[in-house]
């Protein structure tokens, strides 16, 4: 399939908006908010593969997201070695004993024949597994967090270049994926949705708390980069000489820089897996796909497991946020578990594929992009916008005072007109399915 | 362990008594301290929890039962309503108005009830009749949902604000630890707060009235029908958009209730009513979809097991067995995972029974 001269403009129109903001603005916000795009685009793909292929209901993003994040800071910090002394092996053979005791759990009740045994056999395994995980984990983890809480605290991680991180970011969200899946996937439509839902704060709780992990809410910064910093730009003869040959001020030059490698590391992989979803969606396996989407009842008389297609596409769709989380984490060059807000990263999202056009990868990439700048820009606006109406009111009246504080929060309000909008009056969205 | 040398001055005879009592019986002492500290500390609190995570399911399992969708905007419903209660609060109280040892957000609450009902006849109107009369998939409602949800959301935020805000006034407590140690002579107190046995009367004269509503009225008794049998209760000639009114009047009500009893027990924050929307779900799946008895159930079993997993048992284990010191806080998981509790509930659910505990669509 190829892009309609339509879709092109409308391509052509978001790429405007934002060269706009680098003329009027300055080319380092414009950039931002590309390389955000960027982001957002890959994030809607991947819900995209959900609910426009085959309608699965995903609103548990955020935690698919914020385990992307956590593969960068496995993979790429450097390891904390007096915290590996002090109990890395320890916690992660309390681990390993845990997910032993959820295994043996497992096995038990397939394996002891339905009766009176069963039920308190898998409660014994569970309540001893407990136990015996957390008179495991909880010295090791108060040894690790005992290390140098200010400046570590945790265990760090493996050293190795972030960009391993994206496709391992992916692996973790799968994981969560298929475990999510198999339970909800099969039941009611909003089952699904309630599970994710409840996922995602659990993940969020995990990086929030878990210290000997992630630092909690003491962040971790400083992830490595990809690209080259601006200092190490500024202090190379080089650069300086190129870009002052140009005519640019060295330090402007040197941030645009490492935006732009930031821009066309996503871009290519945002192509990469456009072209893959693209191939995918015109393959036999996304007809089929779609085919489960609009009738369920047929596609299973035709044969098709639809149950263990929407648990493969529910991973793969969670794959892709985890790769876009890992992005987004590297791109800030921090994990911040506290940022993770679900009406932001995980509705936003919703809005992305909604408004793009539900079922088209481009209408996934569009919306995202598109999204993702009036989200920055609605913010100005709107303080703008109270700005011009209470202009005409008396300074220190109330209601001009309370105005101009809440106008920040015209975002949530805005962005949710515009999914009822588009759902109501064009719910095939920008670029619609064909 | 001797009590008696510990208590406060001025006790009572009967606390003597206690005292007495204890240097022959220390063990059955113990326990009984140990069941008020059990009490105070979880009881209690997840009764009243229980009670306003009922009310908040009741309210999904209606719009679940009758117009076939799982409403996410409940939590922001729950929080517009709160807030349109506290903003009549707010007014009654420059008023000089109060209710004496009642909050005044009792007197604010009917109107809350209606701006809330108001809101959501409006959202109906504008946003979802028109798929209703489109017979679309109950999915796309749920993503309607979500857009409902973001927009009362921001409501929220505009007219109120993010910030932590809080309304209870009257007395605070019931009975404090301190009043209850002197009657007693106990070493624990239980502290009864005035907002959860508050919670709890207003939960049960409200499920009362619900289920009298549904069972004994004409009106009611076609919303049980349409649930049932949507086309056979057309038939019969039951007007559906009737049907559909009466249901998100009584769903703004419930979750007015809902909102205004948490905010009074906890605090109002926006952001809370969105993050109850899991536990809340969680109970009324757990009691089974439709189903308004399942929803009370679901709502208790979700309170009493969050507060039991998350409390630190280290007093009580120390009354029932002296001998042992335990080194921690004797508690299975930090309250900062009382999310994974609902969810760990929610996915035995779904595993074991997916229809919840009470089978069947019966409102």
């Amino acid at each position: 399939m190829t892009l309609k001269p339509r879709d092109m403009t409308l391509f052509l129109v978001v790429f405007a908006l934002i060269a706009a903001t680098g003329f009027l603005q300055s080319w380092n916000v414009a950039l931002g908010i590309l390389n955000m795009g960027l982001v957002s685009a890959i994030m809607a793909l991947g819900v995209n593969m959900q609910w426009g292929y085959a309608g699965l209901f995903n609103i548990g993003v955020m935690g698919f997201l914020a385990l992307g994040g956590l593969s960068t800071v496995i993979i790429s910090k450097p390891p904390v070695v007096e915290a590996w002394d002090a109990g890395g092996s320890r916690v992660i053979f309390a681990l390993l004993v845990g997910t032993a005791a959820i295994v043996a759990a497992i096995l038990a009740w397939k394996r002891i024949p339905a009766g009176k045994a069963r039920a308190p056999a898998l409660v014994a395994i569970l309540v001893v597994g407990f136990f015996v995980y957390r008179w495991l984990f909880d010295p090791a983890v108060a040894a690790i967090e005992a290390v140098s809480p200010a400046r570590a605290g945790n265990l760090g991680g493996l050293g190795l270049p972030v960009l391993v991180a994206w496709p391992v970011g992916a692996l973790l969200a799968a994981g969560a994926a298929w475990v999510v899946g198999k339970t909800a996937l099969g039941l009611r439509s909003d089952y699904l949705a309630i599970a994710t839902l409840g996922i995602s704060e659990i993940i969020i709780a995990v990086l929030k708390n878990e210290d000997w992990l992630s630092r909690g809410v003491k962040n971790v910064s400083g992830i490595p980069r990809p690209v080259p910093y601006e200092i190490d730009l500024q202090n190379s003869e080089r650069f300086v000489e190129r870009v002052s040959g140009f005519g640019f001020d060295p330090v402007t030059a040197s941030t645009i820089t490492v935006k732009l490698a930031y821009a066309g590391l996503f871009l290519a992989v945002l192509l990469l897996l456009l072209w893959l979803a693209q191939a995918a969606l015109n393959s036999p396996w996304g007809r089929m796909m779609r085919a489960i989407r609009d009738n369920e009842v047929a596609a299973e008389a035709m044969g098709k497991d639809v149950t263990a297609r929407h648990l493969q596409v529910f991973v793969l769709g969670s794959a892709v946020c985890g790769l876009a989380g890992a992005m987004m984490t590297t791109l800030d060059g921090q994990l911040t578990p506290s940022s993770y807000q679900p009406l932001r990263f995980t509705f936003l999202i919703w809005v992305m594929v909604i408004v793009g056009g539900s079922g088209n990868n481009f209408g996934a990439v569009l919306g995202g992009m598109l999204i993702w700048y009036l989200w920055v820009m609605v913010e100005p606006l709107g303080v703008a916008l109270i700005g011009g109406i209470t202009a005409g009111m008396p300074d220190g009246f109330w209601l001009k005072e309370h105005l101009l504080e809440t106008a920040a929060h015209m975002r949530l309000l805005t962005m949710g007109l515009i999914l009822l909008l588009v759902l109501r009056f064009s719910p095939r969205g920008l670029i619609p399915e064909r | 362990m001797l009590v008696a040398t510990r208590a406060p001055f001025g006790v009572a005879s009967g606390s003597c008594w206690f005292g007495f009592h204890l240097s022959r019986q220390e063990g059955s002492l113990d326990l009984l301290n140990a069941i008020v500290a059990f009490a105070n500390f979880v009881m209690l609190p997840a009764v009243a929890y229980g009670s306003q995570l009922a009310l908040g399911a009741l309210g999904v399992t209606m719009i679940y039962g009758i117009l076939r969708f799982s409403n996410f905007a409940h939590g922001d419903t729950m929080a517009f309503g709160a807030m349109a209660t506290i903003l009549g609060t707010w007014w009654l109280q420059a008023m000089g108005v109060s209710l004496g040892p009642f909050p005044t957000a009792l007197l604010a609450l009917p109107a809350g009830i209606a701006a809330t009902a108001v809101l959501v006849l409006i959202t109906d109107r504008l946003v979802y009749r028109f798929y209703r009369e489109q017979k679309s998939a109950p999915v796309i409602l749920v993503i309607v949902s979500m857009g409902v949800m973001f927009v009362t959301n921001g409501l929220v935020r505009f007219v109120i604000g993010v910030d932590e805000q809080r309304f209870a006034d009257g007395a605070r407590f019931i009975i404090t630890a301190r009043e209850f140690k002197e009657l007693t002579g106990l070493k624990e107190g239980l502290a009864i707060k005035s907002t959860a046995m508050l919670t709890v009367v207003v939960a049960i004269i409200v499920v009362a009235l619900l289920f009298w509503f549904l069972n004994r009225t004409r009106t009611g008794k076609s919303m049980r029908a349409f649930s049932d049998n949507e086309d056979l209760a057309l038939l019969s000639g039951i007007n559906p958009e009737r049907v559909v009114m009466m249901t998100w009047i009584m769903v703004a009500a419930l979750a007015t209730i809902a909102g205004v009893l948490y905010g009074l027990d906890k605090s109002f924050k926006p952001f809370n009513y969105f993050q109850l929307l899991l536990p809340i779900f969680a109970s009324a799946i757990v009691g089974g979809l439709g189903n308004p008895i399942g929803a009370i159930a679901g709502g208790f079993v979700i309170a009493f097991s969050e507060v039991t997993i998350t409390y630190a048992f280290k007093k009580v284990a120390g009354y029932l067995i002296p001998a042992w010191e335990p080194q921690g806080l004797v508690q299975l998981l930090s309250t900062d995972y009382k999310f994974a509790v609902s969810f760990a509930i929610l996915i035995v659910v779904l595993l074991f029974r997916p229809t919840g505990l009470f089978r069947g669509k019966a409102l």
